[in-house]
Parts: C-alpha cells; structure tokens; sequence
C-alpha cells in the first residue's frame, strides 16, 4: 500500500448536481484520480473523502472506525452533537459496540424477513387507498403530497403505534431537522419538539399497552434480550424518535423521486408496469442509481489506521460516498444507465456493516409494491411541468424532490 | 458444503434470508440468524455463497466440502 505523506490541499464535499439523477459530476473525476481525496470540512478541519466501491465497503466493515457523530466533523451544516447532550440516548445510529449491539438486538426481530413481510396485507391496502384517492382528486396532483409521503407514513406510523392525526407536527419537525445549512437553534428547537411529542407517547404506551412496536418496547421484558437491560423511558424516547424520522424520510423519497426517474426513462417503467417479476431488481436498481443518502456516510478513526492507500491520523473524519460507491465502473457495468434489469443487490444505499439499515426490508416491500400499483394505476402517468421546474432537495441530508406535479388520462 | 455462522457479529440484516430462505432465517427471538440446514444440497450453493457475499457484517462462512477434515473443519 502506498502511504501519502503530503496531501494535495482539501476540498468541500462536491454538493452541485448536473443531472438530477446524477451524483455530482466531481466524483467521476474524483473516484479516477485517486482513493482517498482530502476534504475539507465546514468546521475547518481536514479529513477524507471515499469514493471507491471497494474503499467505501472496507470503512464501514473496519471497527477501528467510529460510528460516534460527537466526535465527527460533518461535511455539510446540521445538527451538531454536542458531548453533553442528554439528548442523544436512543440515537444508535450513532453509536459503537457494546452500546449499539444492545439497541440493535432489541430491535431485530421487529424487523426480520418475515415480520416485514406479515405487513405485505397492510401495505398493499395503504397503497391501494392512496391510489384511489389520489385518482378521486385529479388530475393533475403533486406526487410526493399525494402518493410518495403518506404511503410510508401511515406504515410506520401503524408499525410503531403513532397516531396517523399527529402527522402535520412531526412531518414538519423532521422536515426541518433534515434540512442542511440552517440556524441551530432552529434545528434544536424541531429535535426537542419531536422529543417531547415521542416522551408523552412512550408515557401514553406505558398506561395504554397495544399490539405495536413502541408499546411492545415499553413492556418488552418478555424475551431474553429485553430482560438483560430494559429500555429507560428516555432511552425509547430516543429509539422511537430514530425510527419515526427514519421511516418518514427515506422511503418517501425513495418513491417520490424513484417516480421522477422512471418518468424520465419511459422504456423502464413500461418494464416495471408490465413485468411484475422485475419488481425485486427494479427496487435494488432504483436504490443503487439514485442513492437518497446523499452526503454518505460518515465515520472518525479510533487510531492511526490505513485506507485507501493513505494514513487516516486518529481523530479524523472520514466521508465515504454512498452514491460514488455505487457509481463505481469497477463494481457495476455501465454505472450510469438506470436498468431495472440488471442484479444491482450488492449496492451500498443501505450502508454495510454493523449499521447497515434496520428498516431495509421494510422499505423494499413499500416500494415493490408502490412502483408497479402506480404505474398500472395511471399508465399514462407524465410530469405536469417542465422538467427544470421539479423542486429537488439538494438542501436535505435525504435527496429526493420536494414536489412531483403528475397528470394522467382520465 | 458446510454453512457456519458466527451469531456474535450478526446484526439481523436479514440479506441471508432474502438470497437463500431455504438455508438461513431469523430467529422470532432477536431477529439474528439461524442456519436451517447446514449441508445445504448442491442446488443451493452458489445462493449459499451470495448470501455470505451480501451479509454485511462477514458472519455466514461455506465451506466446500472437498476442504472439510474428518471433524468437518475446513482446513482453508
Ligand atoms: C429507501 C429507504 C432507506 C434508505 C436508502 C436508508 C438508508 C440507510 C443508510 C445508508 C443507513 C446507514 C447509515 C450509516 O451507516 O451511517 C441506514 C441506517 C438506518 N436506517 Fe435506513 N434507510 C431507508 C429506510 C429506512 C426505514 C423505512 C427505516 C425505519 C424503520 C430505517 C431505519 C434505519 C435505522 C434505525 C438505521 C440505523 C441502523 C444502525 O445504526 O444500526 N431506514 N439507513
Ligand atoms: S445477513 Fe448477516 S447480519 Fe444479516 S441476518 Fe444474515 S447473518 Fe445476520
């Protein structure tokens, strides 16, 4: 392995998008030049950009990388997560072994193969309603607010045991917190808005038990797992509040602009209408081409460790691009063709390693069934406005489109 | 072939379970893997050997039998 000593002077994280569907053009260039690129950080720190299928897969699967976001620079303006903040308990995203093995195990087998696919009744009645009234109110009508947002919010509101009525509240919390380059007190003041709001319902759950995740959490002490350390009513705070922001955020925009893509590309929707059997490869396809999680992953190094063919100094961030990943020409043939065809499933969207995404079956399954119920719905399914006049949200830690204006044929 | 698992490193992904249900499932439990047969017959080894590709956390291992000692530890 090659062992850089000086580097080239850092950059910031590449945010402008040539092509809506494309990640920004910088990384082409940047996978190409060299493995690990200097990035510079907002807070004035250096560190490293990865860009590489292979380099990005090894930083999630190495421990001595840190998962801890207190100690983390962030390539772009967030929440900060400061050491003292009573806060963060619940948040496991954010956290290392032992620690994360604990939360993670609890909460396993809510979301197994099989658990997920018990919901395939209830998810396909959601989208079914959606569609019916979605198809009552126009055309023309605003995909995302009709289609691509409620859909994944009435399932995890139904899977955790929130109430559907209190969605104006939390949709509008989370919105704010997931967007970048905001005031921080407007982000704290959305974080302890969705705090409080999930504290009273963990409260309502320990007086009202019911069959769903958030309660069965609160009176879990029924496995092994659960009574080795029962959850704090602070702790399932934080967890219900991770899995409601979550659930809210990803899959919707996963819908919302997976829609706008196949839209764009004709030929692949015909495919996605017309042959049910290409569902599974449509959803990993779709997931690989538009990676949502836009500014990647991001991890600190416990010690001096080498990557990428250069040494990572403990204590320095290091970013590894999800979307480059996937984009990678070493790992997928012609990268930049969106082909619902192809055997994308060892894409990186979902992240790898310890804290590849819980919710993952979850979202394949509101998503296979979602696409092709669209687009057999309305086959004649088009965009309502220019396509330079889509909303895109290069402003949001979670890509997507604010708006999709559709109409269709009556 | 012989499938082993390493149930400390799971995390209860479940990729196993998508690429070959006829060997892997998740324990109702804690939601971590559990082999349902160990000697899988020839048909299913190459979604054995996808479903330890895809794990993302390196706990599925298949060993071909070819490489097994007599106490079916692989050698390799
Ligand atoms: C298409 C939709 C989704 C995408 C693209 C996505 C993406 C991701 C990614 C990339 C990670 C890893 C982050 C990292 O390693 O730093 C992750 C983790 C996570 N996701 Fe998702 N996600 C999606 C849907 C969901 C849903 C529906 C849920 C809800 C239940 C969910 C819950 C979580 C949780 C709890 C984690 C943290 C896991 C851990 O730290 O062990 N995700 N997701
Ligand atoms: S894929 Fe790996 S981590 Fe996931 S359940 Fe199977 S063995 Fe466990």
């Amino acid at each position: 392995m090659s062992v850089t000593s000086s580097r080239s002077s850092p950059v910031p994280l590449p945010r402008h998008r040539g092509c809506p569907f494309d990640p920004p053009e910088e990384y082409a260039g940047l996978r190409e030049e060299g493995r690990a690129t200097p990035l510079a950080f907002p807070d004035g720190k250096a560190g490293w950009l990865l860009t590489r299928y292979e380099d990005v897969q090894a930083l999630l699967a190495d421990e001595r990388f840190s998962a801890d976001r207190r100690r983390a620079s962030s390539p772009v303006r967030s929440l900060p997560i400061r050491e003292d903040d009573s806060r963060r308990v619940g948040s496991f995203l954010g956290m290392d072994p032992p620690e994360h093995t604990r939360y993670r195990r609890l909460l396993a087998r809510w979301f197994t193969v099989r658990r997920i696919r018990g919901l395939l009744p209830d998810i396909e009645e959601i989208v079914t309603s959606r569609l019916d009234a979605m198809e009552r109110g126009g055309p023309p009508a605003d995909l995302v607010a009709a289609f691509a947002r409620p859909v994944p919010s009435l399932v995890i509101c139904q899977l955790l045991g929130v109430p559907y009525e209190d969605r104006a509240d939390f949709q509008r919390w989370t919105f704010t917190l997931f967007g970048i380059d905001r005031e921080e007190a407007e982000l704290f003041a959305a974080r302890d808005a969705l705090w409080e709001y999930m504290r009273e319902l963990v409260a309502a759950k320990r007086r009202r038990p019911d069959d769903a995740l958030l309660s069965g959490l609160v009176h879990g002490a029924d496995t092994a797992a659960d009574a080795d350390a029962p959850l704090t009513d602070d702790e399932l705070t934080g967890v219900g509040l991770l899995l409601l922001v979550a659930g809210h955020e990803t899959t919707a925009n996963m819908l919302g602009l997976g829609t706008y893509a196949l839209l764009s590309h004709p030929g692949q929707a015909a495919l996605v209408r017309e042959r049910p059997e290409l569902a599974d490869h449509a959803v990993e396809e779709l997931l690989r081409y538009l990676t949502i999680a836009q500014f990647g992953t991001i991890r600190t190094a416990r010690e001096d460790v080498g990557i990428a063919g250069v040494r990572v100094r403990a204590g320095e961030t290091v970013v590894g691009s999800l979307a480059a990943a996937n984009r990678d020409p070493s790992h997928f043939t012609g990268p930049d063709d969106l082909d619902v065809t192809r055997d994308a499933g060892q894409h990186l969207a979902f992240g790898h390693g310890m804290h590849q995404c819980l919710g993952q079956h979850l979202a394949r399954m509101e998503m296979r069934t979602a696409f092709p119920a669209l687009l057999r719905r309305f086959p004649a399914l088009r965009l309502a406005v220019p396509p330079d006049q889509v909303p895109l949200r290069d402003d949001m830690l979670v890509y997507g489109v604010h708006r999709l204006p559709v109409t269709w044929d009556r | 072939m012989r499938v082993r698992v390493d149930r400390d490193r799971c995390r209860g992904a479940g990729r196993c379970v998508l690429a070959a249900p006829e060997v892997f499932d998740q324990s109702e439990d804690d939601g971590l893997v559990v082999v349902v047969d160990d000697r899988p017959p020839p048909a299913l080894h190459e979604r054995a050997r996808l479903a330890a590709r895809l794990c993302p956390n390196g706990v599925i291992a298949t060993v071909d039998s070819a490489t097994l000692d007599e106490d079916g530890r692989g050698t390799g």
